[in-house]
């Protein structure tokens, strides 16, 4: 290790903060600093604090100590939603506790937490009714316990502000923890049955409050799996070879990278859970050593399949699939059975197939995970996503059970679905097993690309028949892609249909919408060539980021063949009968809330108004992720095209949000606008390609996603609800894109079918006009 | 060997000279705030200041900065209550937060070049450094209310 000498200089300045830091880092580098559990992200160096006295937990989510302080154990991985706090106010706010003296840990991996996995929108919606009902358990047997402390009857007594009151009198909840007299435990049948406040009794949830993580965040003290370390660390960078599966080392050769100051030895990883074929780690004892030496070091491979694939060769193969009238799956589409019949007379149909790019997760913290082994156990310091996911595979990689691997939760610098895959542990765990000391890897952004799950590309063909009057009879949407699920979950986590078929939902929500269109197919198709090429990534908003893209296109294609205005078809198809008329908990109001959020989204945007020369509306709604959890979005697009050089300037997108009741308003603002604009990104700035089986662009020099100069005037709003909480972290992704293309064809009469859209595109159908 | 300031404390280091500054401020003298994010100068997550100058620590090599007074989001204020700062806070910018060192540097430094940034000086110095989450909004509007107080005090 290189020598490094610090002097501080007596007359120099020096800040209590800045000496604070200092003996911080001292403390990294030759202490055994963060290897315990768990992370506070309000705690600068994120190590929570040790609690005070007895702890009163009367379940696993929280505890109370002898000073009141209320910690609660969150399982979600905090990646810039603020999950923590939104989740800690649904607790606190049922358990009556102060606000103030409420800390979260996000927790390591323990069997006890049961599934571990942040994604899907899930984490409130699935969160809200356990931490209401913890709260009301722990509420519940505090009034209790203060009751007899006070002597008085828990009948007469009521809870708020973090004590339990009896007439005049009062104890604190630190008080009653403190007297270690609380015992009460709840069965997890008992948790479920307990009452919930009223929704006017709330304190917490629906009202303003500070992320707990935020300002962490702003000084540099916020510590992500990138900045885990230990004494006597090496570091790691792989070599990655041809292909993403199949590739074996032929031979390695390393006399350049000897050449190397701290370049140590390479390792060819054996590895039994096959997450890492052909995988060389080079190892040094810095890391910048481990970048020089392997771009030195020369491997050969045998490559594995895909190695000569192309995005045109993946994506005529799926034009080739959607367009065969039977393979893939067909999805039960409820109340029902009947199949589209094409065949009969029709007064009208249209067809049209629409494409989506390979797109890039490009979270900005490159992948990484530092990983050691310590009293028989091996340890994984990353940020992660989808821990339960992942511990078989690292057992099975390690050779070891399950319960001798944990993974430690840090900040994730961007989830969005990449990290939900975390076959990015495997390498450090396989090289700090050969190793027999800790590992740190770090990808390089360029790695960090070319190992991406990506967003598969897309083919899909939709096709809508009318009868003389302009009625919709029947619809199909055929959406062929590579399957994450499958891929990367395995076949257990797949959908099934009542004939028995088996799909990945993930990849085709949002093509069984809520419109009323008679007959009704969905078919799921797997590119089974992606498959194999590549490892398709969930990637934020999944499915509905294309098949969104294609729905409501085709829907304004649709109103205008009939020549019904977009947003008057749209309200005229979302009548919440039959099928679409939703049902308690999760859909109560279907398809009418639906049309809710057209209606408002089209009159704040001025929907109708008459506009300039080359300047559009568009208009695009969403059910966001599932049928069984939906979040009803819509988006206007105002746009701008350049004719001279094809250039789409979107001047200003105006969203509408029905999410249920908002637990944390100003994250839930938030998760939109960003949200939003990812969809933008997608639909006119970001997107690469395969040639030779890798994705093409690496790296910001051609990758390039949307900056600050791109970013057009926004306009967002919540419908005001007490429905049950929904998922607001990916459905205004997949409105953005078709509200543009929607746009475009309102300003200039043309119709493009491909994201992301280019100035060359525009430009094309411009002239072919 | 390579001597220079960082936040106001003299440090000799006989790392390689060519070894990009980043990876010095993080591994070697062990502040992690400025992070690492694309490796070419393009992303601003590494941002730091030299003479004062915004400047990509990524593709800064060691010896360059010989002599040089570097600061770090560790080291913009010693209560870490820089205006800007202060208005990323109250107006909750971060998301996943790995880029806002960057962004919070880069913005200091335009903060002295234009005092009362206009949308477009903004965004011609902001455009280099990218959000994934996109909470580009926000940092402009957290820039802004950091100008203005800036602007009262002096």
């Amino acid at each position: 290790m290189s020598r490094l000498i610090t002097r501080a200089e007596a007359t120099a300045p020096f800040s209590r903060r800045g000496f604070l830091v200092a003996s911080g880092a001292a403390g990294v580098a030759f202490g055994f600093s963060r290897v315990l559990a768990a992370i506070d992200p309000a705690v600068p160096g994120s190590v929570p604090a040790s609690a005070t006295g007895p702890q009163f937990e009367p379940t696993i989510w929280f505890g109370i100590d002898a000073a009141g302080i209320v910690t609660v154990n969150i399982i979600r991985a905090e990646m810039g939603q603020h999950v923590g706090t939104a989740l800690a106010r649904i607790l606190a706010d049922e358990l009556e506790a102060d606000w103030d003296k409420v800390r979260i840990v996000h927790v390591d991996s323990d069997p006890k937490w049961g599934l571990m996995v942040t994604g899907g929108s899930w984490s409130v919606w699935q969160t809200f009714p356990v931490f209401s009902q913890a709260g009301a358990a722990g509420r519940i047997a505090l009034i209790e316990a203060g009751a007899k402390l006070m002597g008085a009857n828990p009948a007469n007594c009521t809870a708020k502000g973090g004590a339990v009151h009896a007439g005049g009198r009062s104890m604190s909840y630190g008080d009653i923890a403190k007297s270690g007299t609380v015992a009460r435990q709840f069965t997890p049948d008992e948790l479920k049955a307990l009452p919930i406040k009223p929704v006017k009794e709330r304190r917490l949830i629906g009202r303003e409050t500070h992320g707990l993580d935020i300002d962490a965040k702003t000084n540099g003290t916020a510590v992500y799996g990138i900045d885990a370390k230990l004494p006597g660390m090496v570091y790691a960078r792989p070599k990655l070879p041809p292909t993403r599966n199949g590739s074996k080392v032929v031979s390695v050769d390393d006399a350049a990278a000897k050449k190397v100051k701290g370049y140590l030895r390479y390792l060819v990883l054996d590895d039994p859970s096959d997450t890492v074929p052909g995988w060389v780690m080079v190892i040094a004892t810095t890391y910048y050593a481990a970048l020089k030496a392997t771009d030195l070091l020369d491997v050969t491979w045998t490559p594995g399949p895909g190695a000569d694939m192309s995005e045109q060769t993946l994506q005529d193969h799926a034009r080739a699939l959607v367009a065969k009238a039977d393979g893939g799956i067909l999805l039960d589409i409820a109340d029902d059975d009947s199949t589209p019949n094409f065949t009969a007379a029709a007064a009208s149909t249209i067809e049209q197939i629409y494409t989506t790019a390979t797109v890039l997760h490009f979270q900005l913290e490159p992948l990484n995970a530092l990983a050691f082994e310590k009293d028989g156990v091996f340890e994984i310091h990353t940020g992660n996503q989808w821990q339960s996911l992942i511990l078989p595979t690292l057992a099975k990689a390690l050779g070891v059970a399950e319960t001798k691997v944990v993974l430690r939760s840090y900040l994730l610098g961007g989830g969005f679905g990449r990290r939900l895959n975390g076959d990015y542990t495997i390498p450090a765990a396989l090289a700090t097993k050969a190793l027999g000391r800790p590992v740190k890897m770090i990808m390089t952004r360029e790695d960090d690309a070319r190992f991406d799950s990506v967003r598969s590309p897309s083919v899909q063909r939709l096709r809508m028949q009318f009868d003389g009057s302009g009625q919709i009879q029947a619809m199909e949407h055929h959406a062929c892609a590579g399957w994450p699920t499958q891929v990367i979950a395995g076949p257990t986590l797949l959908a099934k249909t009542k004939k028995g078929g088996q799909y990945d939902p993930f990849a085709i929500s949002g093509a069984d919408h809520w419109y009323d269109v008679g007959h009704q197919q969905v078919r799921a198709v797997a590119n089974d060539l992606a498959n194999a090429t590549f490892r398709p990534g969930w990637l934020r908003s999944v499915g509905p980021g294309w098949t969104n893209w294609a729905l409501e296109s085709f829907i304004d294609e649709a109103a205008h063949h009939t020549k019904i205005d977009p947003v008057a078809f749209r309200l005229k198809l979302l009548t919440g009968k039959g099928r679409n008329a939703g049902s308690a908990p999760n859909a109560v109001g279907g398809a009418l809330r639906q049309a809710e959020v057209v209606r408002r989204v089209a009159e704040k945007a001025g929907w109708g108004a008459k506009r300039p020369a080359d300047t559009g509306l568009g208009v695009a709604t969403s059910f966001g992720q599932e049928r069984d959890m939906p979040t009803w979005v819509a988006c206007a697009a105002q746009i701008h095209v350049d004719r001279a050089t094809g250039i789409v300037r979107v001047e200003k997108l105006t969203l509408v949000v029905d999410a249920g009741t908002i637990v944390d308003p100003d994250g839930a603002l938030a998760q939109v606008q960003g949200g939003a604009l990812w969809g933008l990104s997608m639909a006119l700035h970001e997107s690469t390609e395969f040639a030779a089986g890798q994705v093409k662009d690496t790296n910001l020099n051609t990758y390039t996603p949307l900056r600050i100069a791109d970013v057009p005037q926004l306009d967002i709003s919540f419908v005001e609800s007490e429905n049950v909480p929904v998922g607001l972290g990916e459905p205004a992704t997949t409105v953005v894109g078709p509200a543009i293309g929607n746009a475009i064809y309102a300003a200039t009469g043309i119709r493009l079918r491909h994201i992301p859209i280019t100035p060359a595109a525009v430009l094309a159908a411009l002239k072919a006009r | 060997m390579t001597s220079f300031t960082i936040n106001g404390r003299a440090v000799t280091t006989d790392v390689e000279d060519d070894t990009p500054l980043l990876w010095v401020i993080r591994d070697h003298i062990g502040l992690t705030g400025t992070k690492f994010g694309c490796g070419i100068g393009m992303c601003g997550a590494c941002t730091v200041h030299v003479g004062g100058r915004a400047t990509r620590s990524c593709i800064t090599p060691l010896a360059s900065v010989e002599g040089a007074a570097i600061t770090t989001i560790e080291g913009l204020d010693p209560a870490a209550n820089h205006p800007l700062q202060q208005a990323w806070r109250a107006l909750q910018v971060p998301q996943c937060g790995y880029c806002q060192s960057g962004q919070i540097m880069q913005a200091a430094a335009m903060l002295q070049d234009f005092p009362a940034p206009s949308d477009d000086e903004i965004d011609a110095v902001m455009t280099g450094s990218l959000c994934r989450c996109m909470t580009y909004v926000r940092i402009r509007a957290a820039i802004k209310q950091a100008a203005a107080e800036m602007g009262t005090k002096a």
